[in-house]
């Protein structure tokens, strides 16, 4: 059976299409529908998954996210992820869903006050979530970063919640950006929202430098595909 | 009665002020000659608004009124050439259906002025050079040239121009997948900027510029028009500077880019080509509107009705000229036919671009006046008209192609610099050879990711090869674009020591050392674009150096088979009457056939052996061990064969389309055979052991046309390349720690590691890469 995955665009989004290349890859023949869901829309039923890719959506002129998460599509986004949807937010989407309010905490500019394209190791540090479920808890991937604002930041109850609730997701082995606990990706206390800094559509092929970021999707199309049963199961006869 | 006589409305004013309009046009940066055949083309004295348009329209940074006479010597044709010089970009087949358009342009001068939004314009707008013919902008590349990184002036233009760069094309979300960084103190005030831009189409979507059909719209896309970057091609582009006030004072000459109105623009430009609903489009850059009416009108022989206050506006209380010469960035404009005005206002609302109509395409040449306007027997055909409002008043009236093509051509004096016999008896043969060939390697080695991780390097998943190699390696792919096995390589090279002591050999040799690149990544090259960074024309060794490069640069490319499919020139590079080296900057763009694996790079491998490819040679001149490690700026450069060259881009081509065979490929370029084995020794973290190397004079030679091959049978790369005519020999072999040559260098990869790791941050007195 197949599945269908949604990628929101926002004007200013940019990784838009390596994202429909990269679950394309990943699938192979299994099957994927992949759409790209223009921001203005105020319904994403028939998705059984929803990605917010990295970019600049409305140009990050005021803080990144800060503009995006009162575009018309993220009421539509809120509510398929209270209903156990699950949201990848990558990069600037990680950033829209911070400010958007379905994950705590922000992202703040790196440490190093300058943008940051560069490879790093990332640790596996739980695999309950919609992103991670295909990988070993442990297991270091190598993941491409591409930010000036990636350094997470959140309250110290806020992060004692985070451990204590497993929901740090992805932790950097070297941290690049000085985020706080060496945190690359964090859920929701649920696990079918979960953002993080690194690109993992930028590490599905062989020719263009690393594989590592095939175990991710692959876990996302898993989560898409048990949603797609879970609603075909629901849907009337 | 709206059609006043332009002339008689202005001469009232003249009258009264004979003195002001005098200077006026030298003001504006027009010489007394061009004022007067202004008033020839047009029959009377041209007014306030007249004179602003020819001034920007005939600077040298619009019309290459210095540098036309010499650029028609470069070859431009060859099958897979689409489109050549004198369009937006070059464009060429490169097969499957797909074409690829291609540029390079100078942002030079407002970079030096305001380092951040110059060098992010100059992003902009080279983007826009592409986006233009149709085509996605997927890569960019940068080639940066500055002061000595100790100076505090020159740090603060780098970190603004690396931020500038980073800062818009990450936003705009095109890839910087390569670039160059030079250090001269030549450009320590004049620091130059060039920006390439790559996109791709298919074929059948190629559009051009041409404003064809008469009633058809001219419709204004994209930003308002503010007074920023009002004379930036006569002020700022086509003069040099002279001390740091006046400089200052150029500053309001900068344009300010904003990449998200960039991004929605490419988005809805390219939707409104890819579905058939634009005749012609051309971007506006230098000298804005009165550059993109009058060319677009001009090209298709036809003539334009432009209503001034139809433009959108950021300020209030413009005037017409400064509407008309604004350089306000992220604006396009589209020649629409009435048909489809509401289906291109409807896409354009979607990507929340604005959308004007400001003029309208009239008469061509060739149609007689009516007896309406000029009556006078002129062609009333072909002409740029400019209103006030819709049909009022006729601000100006000029014919539209004598903007362009009826520009000033110069036949600057050139002359040799007098010593030139004597700066070539000075060989730096004669200087002392090093006590120590590791220190000067050590010296020489840097990484230069500190510039390019600031730089979005993998977006679209085609960087196969990024920033750092000898070429960038792209797939060739893109959203819309048919499937393909086929790569794309890409490499801009320049190098000013050379064409300091030898303008003509030197380009020659930048263009071989750029084929040579390309070919390492295993392409063959298809076409070269050309940025040409010189002096001051007026001075004549600078016009002897333009002409001798570009003679260097036709002969190249005529002997390799390259064909020159677009260019820039850049002229007044030059502070307090110093000018830079002449620094012609090419990229050579190469198609790889089938892009099954990644090139081998300039790695070692373990277990393997080394094969040198290319005549040996001791010279010394121009190279950076003479110039930079000692200040020595004479000699003649060596000897080489552009034929054998072309059999040598064949034979490495093929060599590194062979997996089985090579494991490590590096050509030998700045810094010589020392520089080329201490980087492949970085880059794989593996010594090595070479022997015969004659002196230090081979080790650190520049001669072009040699290239260091790491393989798994050395007797059968021998046996290609005798085949091939080409001189190798086995050379050593990868292994240990130490990256030893006999008798002359003897490192730890370590020590070489951790030099080139910190050089270029410690040169610039940043932290240490993370």
């Amino acid at each position: 059976m197949s599945t269908r995955i949604g990628v929101v665009v926002f004007p200013g989004t940019n990784c838009e299409h390596d994202v429909v290349r990269g679950l394309g890859t990943v699938a192979g023949e299994s099957g994927v529908e992949v759409e790209l869901v223009w921001h203005g829309e105020t319904s994403v039923t028939g998705f059984d998954a929803l990605v917010l890719p990295g970019g600049f959506a409305h140009g990050d002129y005021l803080r990144p996210g800060a503009l995006a998460r009162f575009s018309p599509v993220m009421e539509a986004v809120t509510r398929f992820a209270s209903d156990g949807g699950p949201v990848i937010g990558i990069c600037n989407g990680f950033q829209v869903l911070t400010e958007a309010g379905l994950l705590p905490g922000a992202l703040q500019k790196n440490s190093g006050l300058r943008f940051l394209c560069t490879t790093v190791p990332v640790v596996v540090t739980t695999d309950r979530t919609a992103l991670t479920g295909a990988v070993d808890v442990g297991s270091v991937l190598r993941l491409p970063v591409n930010h000036f604002e990636g350094n997470y930041i959140c309250d110290a109850a806020t992060l004692e919640r985070l451990r204590d609730e497993d929901r740090i997701v992805l932790r950097y082995a070297e941290n690049p950006n000085g985020s706080i606990d060496d945190i690359a990706g964090i859920c929701n206390a649920e696990g079918n929202v979960v953002g993080l800094m690194p690109h993992p559509e930028r590490a599905c092929d062989a020719l263009t430098g690393a594989m590592d970021g095939a175990p991710l999707l692959q876990g996302l199309l898993a989560a898409s595909h048990a949603r797609a049963a879970l609603r075909s199961a629901l849907a009337p006869a | 009665m709206a059609e006043r006589d332009t002339a008689d409305a202005d001469a009232d004013a003249d009258a009264d002020s004979r003195t002001a309009a005098d200077t006026l046009h030298r003001a504006l940066g027009l010489t007394d000659e061009e004022a007067a055949r202004i008033a020839e083309i047009l029959g009377r004295p041209p007014n306030h608004l007249e004179l602003a348009l020819y001034a920007v329209m005939w600077s040298e940074h619009c019309s290459y009124k210095s540098s036309r006479r010499h650029l028609g010597r470069l070859p431009t044709v060859a099958p897979q050439v689409m489109v050549g010089p004198g369009e937006n970009a070059g464009v060429v087949d490169v097969g499957d259906g797909i074409a690829v358009a291609l540029r390079i342009e100078s942002h030079n001068h407002p970079s030096a002025v305001e380092p951040y939004q110059g060098a992010a314009t100059g992003v902009g707008g080279i983007l826009r050079d592409i986006f233009t013919m149709g085509a996605r902008p997927i890569a960019l590349m940068d080639p940066l040239f500055f002061g000595p990184p100790d100076d505090a002036r020159s740090r603060w233009l780098v970190e603004g121009v690396v931020s500038g760069i980073s800062g818009y094309g990450n936003a705009v979300g095109v890839p910087t997948v390569g670039g160059e960084l030079t250090f001269s103190p030549c450009y320590e005030r004049n620091p130059l900027v060039n920006v390439l831009c790559l996109g791709v189409l298919r074929k059948e979507h190629l559009v051009l510029s041409g404003a064809h059909g008469e009633g058809n719209l001219a419709i204004l896309l994209g930003s308002t028009t503010g007074r920023d970057g009002i004379g930036g091609v006569s002020v700022l582009a086509s003069s040099g500077f002279s001390d740091a006030g006046a400089d200052e004072e150029k500053r309001p000459s900068v344009q300010v880019g904003d990449p998200f109105e960039e991004k929605r623009l490419i988005e809805a430009c390219l939707e409104l080509l890819g579905r058939g609903l634009v005749v012609g489009i051309q971007d506006l850059g230098g000298a804005g509107l009165a550059c993109a009416t009058s060319e677009t009108a001009g090209r298709a022989g036809m003539g334009m009705d432009v209503d001034v206050s139809a433009v959108p506006r950021r300020e209030p209380g413009m005037e017409p000229f400064e509407v008309m010469t604004s350089e306000s960035q992220e604006r396009m404009l589209a020649i629409v036919t009435p048909a489809d005005r509401a289906e291109v206002e409807a896409v354009c609302r979607r990507w929340e671009v604005r959308a004007t109509v400001i003029g309208t395409v009239t008469a061509p040449l060739g149609v007689p006046a009516d007896g309406g306007g000029g009556g006078d027997g002129t062609d009333a055909g072909g002409r740029l008209r400019i209103y006030d409002r819709p049909g009022g008043e006729v601000l100006a009236d000029v014919p539209a192609a004598s903007l362009s093509d009826d520009a000033p051509l110069y036949d600057r004096p050139l002359a040799p610099p007098a010593d030139l016999d004597r700066r070539r008896a000075n060989d730096p043969t004669a200087l002392a050879p090093p006590a120590d060939c590791g220190a000067d390697v050590l010296g020489m080695l840097a990484d230069s990711s500190w510039v390019w991780r600031q730089y979005d390097h993998q977006l679209f998943l085609n960087t196969v090869v990024g920033p750092g190699g000898d070429a960038a390696v792209l797939r060739l792919a893109a959203p819309g674009l048919p499937p393909s096995r086929r790569g794309l390589s890409l490499s801009t090279d320049s190098n000013p020591r050379w064409c300091a002591v030898d303008p003509r050999a030197g380009t020659a040799m930048t263009v071989a050392e750029s084929a040579l690149n390309v070919a390492c990544s295993g392409a063959r090259p298809v076409a070269l674009v050309n940025c040409l960074n010189f002096g001051n024309p007026e001075h004549p060794e600078v016009m002897w150096q333009l002409s001798e490069s570009i003679d260097g640069m036709a002969e190249a490319c005529r002997a390799l088979d390259i064909p020159v499919v677009g260019g820039n020139v850049s002229l007044y590079n030059e502070s307090g009457g110093t000018d830079i080296d002449p620094t012609p900057v090419v990229a050579v763009l190469g198609v790889i056939d089938d892009l099954a694996r990644r090139p081998p790079g300039p790695v070692f491998v373990d277990g393997t052996a080394l094969v040198l490819l290319g005549t040996p040679d001791r010279s010394l001149a121009g190279s950076r061990w003479a110039v930079d490690l000692h200040g020595h700026r004479g000699g003649a450069l060596p000897a080489f064969d552009l034929v054998a060259h072309g059999a040598l881009l064949r034979l490495v081509a093929d060599l590194v389309n062979d997996p089985d065979l090579v494991v490590g490929v590096h050509d030998v370029s700045d810094g010589g055979l020392g520089l080329a084995l201490a980087e492949c020794a970085v880059q794989s973290g593996v010594g090595c052991l070479v022997h015969g190397v004659d002196g230090h004079g081979e080790l650190f030679s520049e001669s072009p046309g040699r290239v260091v091959v790491g393989t798994t049978d050395p007797h059968e790369v021998l046996a290609r390349a005798a085949a091939a005519g080409i001189h190798a020999r086995i050379m050593g072999h990868p292994g240990g720690d130490r990256l030893v040559v006999d008798g002359l260098l003897d490192l730890s990869v370590a020590e070489a590691t951790a030099a080139w790791r910190d050089a270029l941050p410690d040169a610039l007195g940043q932290p240490p890469a993370a």
